[in-house]
């Protein structure tokens, strides 16, 4: 706010600004349904890894294999990426200033996100798959 | 990068000691932030002996006093000395609160008093709120109709009217938007917790007719969804109110009206 004294518009014309983005609902409700939605998927995942203590790689293969586990698995990746993904943007919106530096930070955790996720989904298909 | 501390500018000293009068038996320390913009000096935290027993109950009383007595150039904001018009809102032991209503005995050793948090400050307790006002100019805090005015008033039924109960109250001291983190990083675009339960006031009076466009209006990244629930607002509100919870509210309407 230290700029402000080198801002000459009013101080109702810095607050009105560039007017609404018109958007941030659709990531609230997404951040939400995600939260929601990793609640089961994540105690499927915790219960699979502790059935899976001690097997060998051909047994999680077969587990994997089965279609309701794989689909879980997947649910599981697209619900935690895309929280991940919003939870970090929230963050870099908060803390990063400058508008070079928080758009390369928002940049940056987009690619990142879908880079971690496809690598997510491609493990899982392959493994199931037993390709 | 957000600057968590204080520039070099900002950084403290020890400031004047003005010792109690001699035979003074309830003596407390009031340790309290001073600048001034007539010179080039950083703040300083001057220490006020008290003698409790010649002064009122109030932190107010004390700084009146300090003022009347000791030091003239000791400057506040202070108006109504009873809770209601928001004036001689501060930093008083590490919380924003009203020094009118903040019992001094309610602080356990020295009574620390800084001016409300990362606002500028014009003097010594006294913040500069112009972009705290502006934000409550925009939400337009007046009624809106687009019906034809009618011959009397506009009518509300006794349950609607009770729910602006824990809105209509809040003085605009400013306590709240002050003691959050979100509003600290980025107050020039969240609107911060109490002109957004001003906002909340406008949009749940059943007399109102212009919530959409107030909803489109807020219906932003920043000048609505950077409350995180922290909670602080609620906290420190010597009145009691709950803006987080009014925040919640809107979002509710904000999804309602997708879903």
């Amino acid at each position: 706010m230290s700029a402000a004294k080198k801002d000459m518009r009013t101080p109702l014309g810095r607050v009105l600004a560039h007017g609404s983005a018109k958007s941030g609902t659709g990531d609230h409700i997404r951040q939400r349904i995600t939260a929601v939605a990793m609640v089961p998927l994540a105690l499927f995942f915790t219960g699979f890894l502790v059935a899976l203590t001690g097997a060998d790689y051909e047994t999680a293969r077969s587990w994997l294999g089965n279609p309701l586990v794989s689909i879980a698995a997947l649910l599981l990746v697209v619900a935690a990426i895309m929280h991940m993904r919003i939870g970090m943007q929230i963050v870099i919106e908060d803390y990063v200033t400058g508008a070079l530096l928080r758009s390369i930070a928002l940049i940056a955790n987009f690619f990142f996100a879908y880079a971690v996720g496809l690598a997510c989904l491609y493990a899982v298909v392959k493994i199931g798959f037993g390709v | 990068m957000v600057q968590f501390r204080l520039p070099k500018n900002s950084t403290m000293s020890e400031g004047k000691t003005f010792k109690a009068e001699p035979g003074a038996k309830n003596v407390k320390r009031f340790r309290i932030y001073r600048w001034s913009p007539d010179d080039t000096s950083n703040p300083r935290i001057d220490t006020y002996e008290i003698d409790l027993d010649k002064c009122g109950p109030m932190v107010l009383d004390a700084l009146i006093k300090i003022k009347n007595e000791v030091d003239q150039t000791l400057t506040f904001r202070r108006s109504c000395r009873e809770g209601i018009c928001g004036s001689c809102a501060m930093n008083i032991d590490g919380a924003n609160t009203l020094a009118c209503t903040k019992g001094i005995d309610e602080v356990k050793g020295d009574v620390k008093i800084y001016p409300l948090p990362h606002m500028p400050v014009i003097k010594d307790l006294v913040p500069d709120l112009t972009n705290f006002y502006a934000q409550h100019a925009f939400i337009e805090p007046w009624l809106q109709t687009k019906s034809p005015t009618p011959e009397k008033e506009w009518r509300q039924s006794h349950e609607d009217r009770e729910k602006l109960d824990g809105l209509y109250e809040c003085i605009l001291c400013a306590c709240c938007s002050t003691s959050c983190p979100s509003y600290w990083w980025n107050g020039d675009r969240y609107l911060g917790p109490a002109a957004l339960l001003q906002a909340y006031r406008w949009l749940i009076d059943s007399r109102d007719e212009a919530t959409g466009e107030r909803l489109d209006d807020l219906e932003d990244p920043f000048r609505l969804y950077r409350c995180h629930t922290i909670m602080n607002c609620a906290k420190t509100c010597p009145k009691g109110l709950n803006p987080a919870k009014a925040i919640a509210e809107i979002k509710k309407m904000m999804v309602e009206r997708q879903a």
